[in-house]
């Protein structure tokens, strides 16, 4: 896989600029150099692992007016597969919800306790816990019935281009995953392994921190964490990724 | 003898459709480009640098691009109305690129705040980058 990398990236130097295309969903962990690599892949070095005891903690921690702790009503083995098929529709709220909503949602309504704001260490352990429960398996969101409408929409947006530099998610993550972007290996966009720890922010981030990342970086007017329109394209990216191991916490560059 | 309306269409064709297209060969400003400054110009991380997608000669840069083709030489493939052409909107050679159009304003979506209605770099901040690619001969 490495090999083919290599070779790929030896052909961008000498061939015209055709995009690069890897058939099939390939985990941004494939795209690192070998040294962050190492530290994704090793559980003593990976320092998202910090965040997942964290969050361990925090989920058997009584907090808000019902003295409840998520472990008082959940299992810890019941939260396996949980992060592999978020974002899902919510009949409740007749919109999606991922993870970090579902925390809230349980803080509000069983444990009157306090939201947690998304970017916050608390909610990042709280969402590293719950995906390192479906470490390894396979990402399997639900498309059909009441979440069409909001995968479409997530689609139609992956394929616009917006910003200043007027560039779509897909001409990048789709068309030119392999080729450099300065210091950058573009991958392909996918979000298995978030919330992951990112290097360059020395802290962990969440999947629409990353996609409030690249509209910024594309001079576009980003949309805010939590949004209906982050949520449909989060389950947008989360289908084109179907297949892929959940690898959270992944490290990132 | 003055060429016919058809012919004159076709030699005006042969005359913009080079290698990377149609050519603007009016200069945006009258104070001609500076090569000098315009070497600054692209590599100015504030302004998209060129270096995100292409390798320039340009060695105390450390990390170039290669979504796009190297631009050494690139004074030597194409003239300054193709080079200005494809600063100004890249679009009207290639609808599909992925280069920014950097003096170009309007077809835009949810630009951020901070640029909106601006374009990336000024009239003479274009003529600058052209005239410094211009120089771009050696390989
Ligand atoms: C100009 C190119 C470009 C565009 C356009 C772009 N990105 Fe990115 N994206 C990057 C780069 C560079 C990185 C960091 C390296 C990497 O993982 O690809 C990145 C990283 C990501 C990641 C993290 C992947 C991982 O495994 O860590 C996600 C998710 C992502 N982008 C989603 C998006 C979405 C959604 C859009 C559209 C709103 C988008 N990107 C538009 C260049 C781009
Ligand atoms: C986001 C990527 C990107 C950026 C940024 C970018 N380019 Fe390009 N450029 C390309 C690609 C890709 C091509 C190949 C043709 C195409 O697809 O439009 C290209 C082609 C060109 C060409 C034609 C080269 C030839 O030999 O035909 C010139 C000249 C050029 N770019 C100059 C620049 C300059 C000057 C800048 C900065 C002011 C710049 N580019 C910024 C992606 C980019």
């Amino acid at each position: 896989m490495r090999a083919a990398l290599l070779l790929l990236a030896g052909l961008a130097l000498v061939a015209p600029p055709v995009p690069a295309q890897i058939d099939g969903p390939r985990s941004g962990a494939d795209f690192l150099t070998p040294d962050t690599r190492t530290l994704q892949d090793d559980d003593f070095l990976n320092p998202g692992l910090f965040a997942v005891e964290e969050g361990r903690a925090l989920w058997n921690r009584v907090e808000g007016a019902a003295g409840q702790a998520c472990a008082s009503c959940h299992a810890e083995a019941d939260m396996r597969g949980v992060a592999a098929r978020h974002p899902v529709f919510d009949p409740a709220t007749g919109g999606l919800v991922d993870l970090a909503g579902r925390v809230n949602a349980m803080r509000r309504e069983h444990m009157g306790a306090p939201e947690l704001p998304r970017e916050s260490q608390a909610m990042l352990a709280l969402t590293a816990f719950l995906g390192f429960q479906s470490r390894g398996m396979p990402m399997a969101v639900e498309i059909d019935g009441p979440a069409r409408p909001f995968f479409e929409a997530g689609r139609e947006d992956w394929f616009r281009r917006r910003g200043q530099l007027n560039l779509s998610c897909a001409q990048c993550h789709d068309d030119l995953a392999g080729r450099r972007l300065r210091g950058d290996t573009i991958s392909q966009g996918q979000v298995n392994g978030m919330p992951f720890y990112r290097l360059m922010w020395r802290t962990m981030a969440s999947r629409h921190r990353m996609f409030e990342w690249c509209e910024t970086s594309l001079r576009a007017e980003p949309r805010a964490a939590g949004s209906a329109e982050y949520l449909a394209l989060e389950l947008y990216v989360a289908w084109r990724g179907r297949g892929l191991p959940v690898e959270t916490p992944a490290v990132r560059r | 003898m003055r060429p016919l309306p058809a012919v004159a269409a076709l030699l005006l064709l042969a005359g913009t459709a080079g290698a990377a297209g149609p050519s603007m060969d009016r200069p945006l400003t009258d104070r001609p480009g500076d090569p000098a400054r315009g070497r600054a110009v692209v590599r100015d991380l504030s302004k998209a640098t060129c270096l995100i997608c292409h390798a320039m000669p340009i060695p105390e840069e450390p990390d170039h691009g290669d979504l796009g083709p190297p631009l050494a030489g690139v004074g030597a493939r194409l003239g300054s109305g193709e080079i200005r052409q494809r600063i100004v909107d890249p679009t009207t050679a290639n609808p599909a690129t992925v280069m920014p159009a950097y003096f170009r304003t309007e077809g835009l979506d949810r630009v951020g705040a901070a640029f909106r209605g601006r374009t990336i770099y000024t009239a003479q901040e274009v003529e600058d980058v052209v005239a410094y690619l211009a120089t771009l001969t050696g390989e």
